[in-house]
């Protein structure tokens, strides 16, 4: 098959799938789109009054001048929940699909591509209200919005890379999922979304730990989003760095894996 | 013609079969490896060519392998070793409305099953009527499927497969879906398909239908490959050996196909040509006499005589009697014969089996009862007709423009029923 001709009608099917993830998923719910919203809005709602108001944690006062908790939260939580949730989705993308892959041939990878890009749809709809929100508390966002979008597409292909691993191995190992939801809870802990990253560096934890800890990709992501979006400041050419290798390296290991697993999927499934 | 439109190269394909179907990690983390499996060889170095623009069947029983080959065709399934070349696009209808979306309209999913087919969106907004159109639902295509009936369901899913437009279209056992019109419909497609020379493969157990659509077949047999050739041959080999299996099943569970109180019984059943000759084979149109040699202990009154033909998937074509016909010996006693002559057998291409019986006037008391004691294939005759089915109607077509002379078939019908009188001449006429 031509090889060219392969690769546009992979494009319309992404493209048909994607809709049919955001079709399905609302349809046929009174609130429709804006269930999408309220759940980032109630996490935002709780943690603010949790850790902002009762634990009192101090988020940075930033070199813009801003000190707000929610703010300083979605910068954080955001890049987290797209995560987290391309991980859920990617490991019921093949599972929930089994009866077309066992009928149907197209390049599998396609459903987890689909999942990702229906979930970078929300990713992107709620990084623009948070642009709004932060602009109405007087942070101007407006010279870091190809920053946050170059950032965006490197976290998703991380997100890929991730999701295309737990897909396949999901359908070889079917509880799976109940080891990720657990490393999912330890994971968002270990990355600094509720709390600045300070507290972890003034601790006194030993040098090991605050390497070992500095080594969770995450915790380049949620730096690299917030010091755009929150402090207005270039982030740290390291970190940049950092995650490009990361997201690079999770895409071309989680293609290879897939590709490894991909011949046999129609009879495991 | 001389392309190959599929090249299957000794494709071997196994199947792990599982002792625990426990896929945990947890599971595997104890054993230290992953579940124990053993191996199942569903096809074995297997070859073939399927040329293009002919239709191609695979038969065999289940768990032959018939299934797993087309599906390695429709890449579903990749081959452990050997390789399959396809020419041109492909597509299988293995299961009709995979991928549909029940919380969407059937207009969204005639896109996104289109997309799953390989169609692209402007293919698809091209041929939007003509889906529409053939699966008949253009008045619920903006509600969503899952309020469709299955057999809406199915109409749509085979309706956007089909208009893919393929040159290789593989088939499993799907045709027997919705309802008779339908049906039709699909076989009209199908024929229309043959006739635009697209290469078909198709699996079926319906031998009977094989043998008239299939211009070859081949035969797996515990996924290795027994037999291929023309249609018609393989299936009467492929017969002649169930049919052996079958005797010897009769015999050993008793012979459930014969029963009845027995002081009249039916000694034999003859099929006999025009010139009085015995056989077992025959063509469309020829004059034929089925011959019940009966032989009567005692005195048996007002008899009733009965004949069933039915095809080999079992489905009654006809079935006259003695009594229905007008015929009733006041009594019979001794040996005797009744005929059944028929003057211009109709039966199409296939084979055929024959029950006989003898019963009462009031059709209540068998005293003989032979189930399908005779089997006889059916040759091509004439009327000559490809397209399927059981019987021909025998008809005479004619045309006539307004105001014009009647136009009638210049030649008595040789050749594809469905080519017309223009395309002159038939698959079969020599090239």
């Amino acid at each position: 098959m031509n090889p060219l001709a392969d690769l546009s009608q992979s494009r319309d099917l992404l493209v048909n799938l994607t809709l049919r993830e955001l079709r399905g998923k609302y349809k046929r719910s009174v609130l429709g789109w804006s269930w999408s919203l309220l759940n980032p809005l109630a996490t935002m709602i709780i943690f603010s009054v949790v850790f902002g108001r009762l634990l009192k944690i101090q988020p940075t006062a930033s070199p813009s001048g801003l000190v707000n908790y929610p703010a300083f939260l979605l910068c954080g939580l955001l890049p987290w929940n797209f995560l987290s949730n391309t991980m859920n989705g990617s490991m019921v993308a093949l599972l929930g699909n089994a009866g077309l892959i066992k009928k149907v041939y197209f390049p599998r990878q396609i459903l987890v591509f689909a999942t990702v890009l229906a979930l970078d749809w929300s990713f992107v709809i709620e990084i623009g209200l948070l642009l709004v929100f932060l602009l109405i508390l007087g942070n101007m966002v407006l010279p870091w919005i190809l920053g946050a979008v170059i950032a965006m597409l490197l976290l998703t292909v991380f997100a890929t890379g991730v999701g295309l691993i737990l897909s396949v191995l999901n359908v070889y190992f079917r509880d799976l999922q109940y080891l990720v939801g657990i490393a999912l809870q330890l994971w968002f802990y270990a990355t600094p979304i509720i709390y600045p990253i300070r507290l972890v560096n003034d601790s006194s934890m030993p040098d090991w730990a605050k390497t070992v800890y500095a080594l969770n990709p995450m915790v380049g992501f949620v730096q690299v989003f917030r010091s755009m979006l929150y402090d207005l400041e270039f982030p740290d050419w390291g970190l940049v760095a950092y995650i490009t290798v990361w997201s690079v390296g999770i895409a071309v290991v989680g293609m290879a894996v897939f590709r490894k697993f991909e011949p046999r999927l129609a009879e495991e499934l | 013609m001389g392309d190959m439109a599929v090249t299957v190269d000794h494709v071997s394909k196994m199947f792990r079969l599982y002792h625990d179907r426990n896929q945990s990690l947890k599971a595997t983390l104890m054993r230290g490896r992953r579940a124990r499996y053993e191996e199942f060889q569903a096809l074995d170095d297997v070859s073939l060519e399927v040329p293009a623009g002919t239709t191609f069947g695979l038969i065999g029983e289940n768990g032959s392998g018939k299934s797993t080959l087309l599906k390695c065709m429709a890449r579903i399934l990749r081959p452990e070793s050997g390789s399959i070349t396809v020419n041109g696009k492909i597509s299988a209808l293995l299961e009709l409305g995979a991928g549909f979306h029940p919380e969407l309209s059937g207009k969204e999913n005639i896109y996104l099953n289109g997309a799953i087919l390989g169609l692209g969106a402007k293919d698809i907004d091209r041929k939007y009527d003509d889906i529409v159109e053939f699966a008949g639902l253009e008045q619920f295509i903006d509600t969503p499927v899952k309020n469709y009936s299955s057999g809406m369901y199915v109409r749509l899913g085979f309706s956007v497969a089909i208009n893919v437009d393929p040159d290789v279209l593989l088939v499993d056992e799907v045709l027997a879906v919705g309802d008779e019109q339908f049906q039709r419909r699909c076989n009209e497609k199908f024929a229309e398909l043959r006739a635009q020379d697209k290469t078909i493969v198709v699996v079926s157990h319906g031998l009977g239908l094989m043998r008239t659509i299939c211009d070859e077949l081949a035969w797996l047999e515990h996924g290795r490959l027994r037999m291929i050739g023309p249609a018609g041959d393989v299936v009467d080999q492929y017969l002649a050996e169930v049919q052996t299996d079958r005797q010897t099943d009769a015999d050993t569970d008793g012979r459930g196909a014969r029963w009845g109180s027995g002081e009249a019984r039916i000694d034999d059943i003859e099929l006999l040509d025009a010139n009085g000759r015995e056989t077992n084979r025959l063509h469309t149109g020829e004059t034929v006499t089925i011959r019940v040699r009966y032989q009567a202990d005692e005195p048996i009154e007002r008899p009733v005589f009965g004949l069933a033909i039915f095809n080999v998937e079992g489905v009654l074509v006809t079935g006259p009697n003695t009594r229905e016909a007008g015929l009733v010996p006041d009594v019979i006693h001794g040996a005797g014969v009744v005929d059944l002559t028929v003057d211009k057998m109709l039966l199409l291409p296939g084979t055929y089996d024959i029950s006989a019986s003898l019963y009462d006037y009031a059709v209540v008391h068998p005293f003989d009862f032979r189930q399908r004691a005779v089997r006889f294939d059916v040759d091509a005759g004439m009327p000559h007709e490809t397209f399927g089915g059981v019987m021909s109607l025998d008809g005479r077509w004619s045309t006539q423009p307004d105001g014009g002379p009647v136009l009638r078939p210049d030649r008595s019908g040789v050749g594809l029923a469905d080519a017309g009188p223009d395309k002159g001449s038939g698959p079969t006429d020599d090239e």
